[in-house]
């Protein structure tokens, strides 16, 4: 199948400011550091990781809101990061997001109404009577009350905006939704709900999603596959069977085993992990994980490691792993 | 038999704002042993951690208010002492962790200053014995090179560091109670367990009891022994965790247990979800709370408030239809669907 999105080599370095006045900073965050993915059409690729790691500024990096330092972004087969502004706007509408605080991304001072309809004012489409129409219809998509198009975010609970944040994501009928922790900022009951309505209207809609989340539970159940990343890499990618049935990472296997017992009758054996993930402004040599590697060996230290491919779709970058 | 720490008794607490009177806690007890840990979980906004700042009176008043009840601690009700007093317990006695470790240390001060701060507040220790018990506290927390730590300030360390340091300065007086308000919903996953593990290790060691706040049940599963389910400022189940996780009674508990993404859970099937939102506490609201959004609800849910019965020896509930006379029927398929079907 033909990807939709094609990730290749993507790097974000960010400078930071020298200490000592006037001298030019050599020194970068290195937030995301040579990133291979794809995704095909109308699946779910997750991306989890501590906080930290390049989530966002992944997510962000790829419908170029912030520009990359270098590497490719092919959308079904252009490449974002070369295209010159009119047409990456153009092509821009094919991609949407959906924020993490609901309470953050709706401009309070606009109607609900107004902050649907605005993407079709950006892009200049249809007059008013038929925005109306379309905001009207897409409050009754996302399972809200036609009327609230007049009403301010500040009437809303939190599922509620989270709602209203997926209907502006929908206006223009995009491609690729990207979706940046959605339901991390609600509570678990409202949360069901949320997750429900993305699962529905991906089925819809045809959609393609890029689900960032770092709760493991939410991700196994909304994703087709699943990428792990640690310090701006993605140490581990295969479908979430691969993933959760036989993690080859130890960061991976790590990672999912420190999510919370399911039962107060769970005796779960846990990998925890020594101390935090390491400043990106300086990361370890070899493989950027060895310091919290329970089964880290001398040659980790020295060289990073390549990436194995160990079944179809199921890649890891790890010096224990056998081809 | 271990001896009773803390009882809280129809506790109420008011916030006003305007003419607009919120209730946010109305009518909570629970009792707590030493060496014990109690899980309070629940919804935003259902009143779980304005009951555990009231234990330490730190209610701002204005707006809020305790209208009513007693907080007992080891016989003495803490609504009733002296401001000198409750100052003697809080942080000595009794302390308590905050959900944000960011917010809640002082950016300004050394981290070692700020816990031989609180060292020097009650125990009558000199400078160089405080330092001396502050650098063993970080050691305990497992904060690697201590001394060194002592002279950094809090920026210089990580979330899941920040977090131990303020366990360190809550343990620091050895406290019998201490309050952890969602200690680890700031923090990652592999943090969290850290977090957890040191905890549940700490209790152990230095024999306190531990009301553990939080919205995430596997964090209950994993630390405490009793648990009281909340909602819109009442405790509407509690009991043995054990027991509640076997057999759960109130129908909101079954929503939240249901609503639980689940390792066994099958991706094609809908999650199950509580239909609408929590009920809004500045009006009064007529008979149960959870009315609205409970898919067993009847004509008398609306009329009469359910009082909490106790169907099972040491395990209560406050439904209409769960007491020693009547049980409910759980129903697999109650929260299926929840409130995304767009009818």
């Amino acid at each position: 199948m033909e990807a939709l999105l094609e990730v290749k080599d993507l790097k974000k370095h960010f400078p930071v400011a020298s200490t000592i006045p006037f001298k030019k900073s050599t020194q970068s965050v290195k937030a995301v550091d040579g990133v291979n993915f794809n995704v095909y059409p109308g699946e779910t690729l997750g991306v989890v990781g501590e906080s930290g790691c390049g989530k966002s500024t992944m997510a962000r990096l790829v419908n170029q809101l912030i520009t990359p330092t270098s590497g490719i972004v092919h959308f079904k087969g252009d490449d974002l990061v070369t295209m010159n502004k009119e047409t990456l706007r153009e092509t821009r509408k094919k991609i949407q997001m959906i924020f993490q605080d609901p309470y953050a991304s709706l401009d309070p001072r606009i109607s609900v109404g107004e902050l649907i309809a605005e993407p079709l004012v950006i892009h200049n489409v249809g007059d008013k009577a038929s925005r109306k129409k379309r905001v009207e219809e897409l409050l009754e998509i996302v399972g809200l009350n036609k009327r609230f198009a007049d009403r301010y975010p500040h009437e809303f609970s939190g599922g509620q905006r989270q709602r209203i944040n997926i209907a502006r994501a929908l206006t223009i009928n995009p491609e690729l939704v990207i979706c940046d922790e959605p339901v991390s900022a609600l509570d678990v009951s409202v949360q069901a709900q949320v997750i429900n309505l993305l699962k529905q209207l991906q089925a819809e809609f045809q959609l393609t999603y890029i689900f960032i989340s770092h709760d493991l539970n939410v991700v196994r159940y909304t994703c087709d596959r699943i990428a792990v990343m640690y310090l701006g890499k993605i140490v581990e990618i295969g479908t979430y069977e691969q993933i959760y049935s036989n993690p080859k990472h130890p960061y991976t296997k790590a990672l999912f085993s420190a999510i919370p017992k399911e039962s107060p009758f769970d005796d779960k054996e846990r990998i925890i992990l020594k101390g935090t993930v390491p400043s990106p402004l300086n990361p370890p040599s070899g493989c950027s994980f060895h310091e919290r590697c329970p089964v880290a060996i001398d040659i980790c230290s020295k060289q990073e490691p390549n990436v194995v491919t160990t079944a179809n779709t199921h890649q890891a970058s790890c010096h224990l792993i056998q081809k | 038999m271990s001896q009773q720490l803390l009882r809280v008794k129809d506790l109420q607490v008011e916030f006003k704002s305007g003419s607009i009177t919120n209730k946010a806690v109305n009518g909570v007890s629970f009792d707590l042993d030493a060496n014990e840990s109690i899980g309070i979980v629940g919804e935003s906004g259902s009143g779980k951690s304005v009951t555990a700042t009231s234990i330490l009176r730190l209610i701002p008043n204005p707006p809020g208010k305790i209208t009513g009840g007693d907080i007992y601690f080891k016989g003495n009700n803490l609504l009733e002492m002296s401001n000198n007093d409750i100052r003697k317990v809080r942080g000595n006695e009794i302390s308590m962790i905050f959900q944000d470790p960011s917010t809640s240390l002082n950016p300004v001060f050394k981290v070692g200053n700020q816990l031989m701060e609180s060292i020097r507040t009650h125990q009558n220790v000199s400078k160089k014995e405080a330092k001396k018990k502050a650098i063993e506290m970080l050691e305990l927390v497992g904060i690697p090179a201590p001394e060194k730590r002592m002279n950094m300030y809090p920026h210089e360390f990580s979330g899941g560091m920040r977090q131990r340091v303020m366990i360190a300065i809550a343990l620091s007086c050895n406290p019998e109670l201490l309050i952890a308000d969602e200690p680890t919903t700031a923090l990652d996953v592999t943090v969290q367990a850290q977090i957890l593990n040191l905890m549940k290790d700490l209790q152990a060691r230095l024999q306190m009891s531990i009301i553990m706040i939080t919205h995430d049940l596997g964090v209950v599963w994993e630390t405490c022994d009793k648990m009281i389910v909340m909602y819109a400022g009442r405790v509407v189940e509690s009991g043995e965790v054990k027991a509640i996780y076997q057999n759960p009674l109130h129908p909101y508990t079954w929503g939240l247990l249901d609503s639980q993404i689940t390792e066994s859970q099958e991706s094609t099937e809908a999650l199950s979800a509580i239909p609408g939102s929590p009920p809004d506490l500045s009006y009064e609201i007529k008979g149960c709370p959870f009315a609205d959004r409970c898919p067993y609800a009847q004509a008398i849910c609306y009329e009469t408030t359910p009082e909490l019965a106790e169907p099972y020896q040491g395990h209560a509930v406050a439904c209409h239809f769960q007491t020693t006379e009547q049980q409910l029927e759980r129903r697999e398929d109650a929260y299926v669907d929840g409130s995304t079907s767009r009818s």
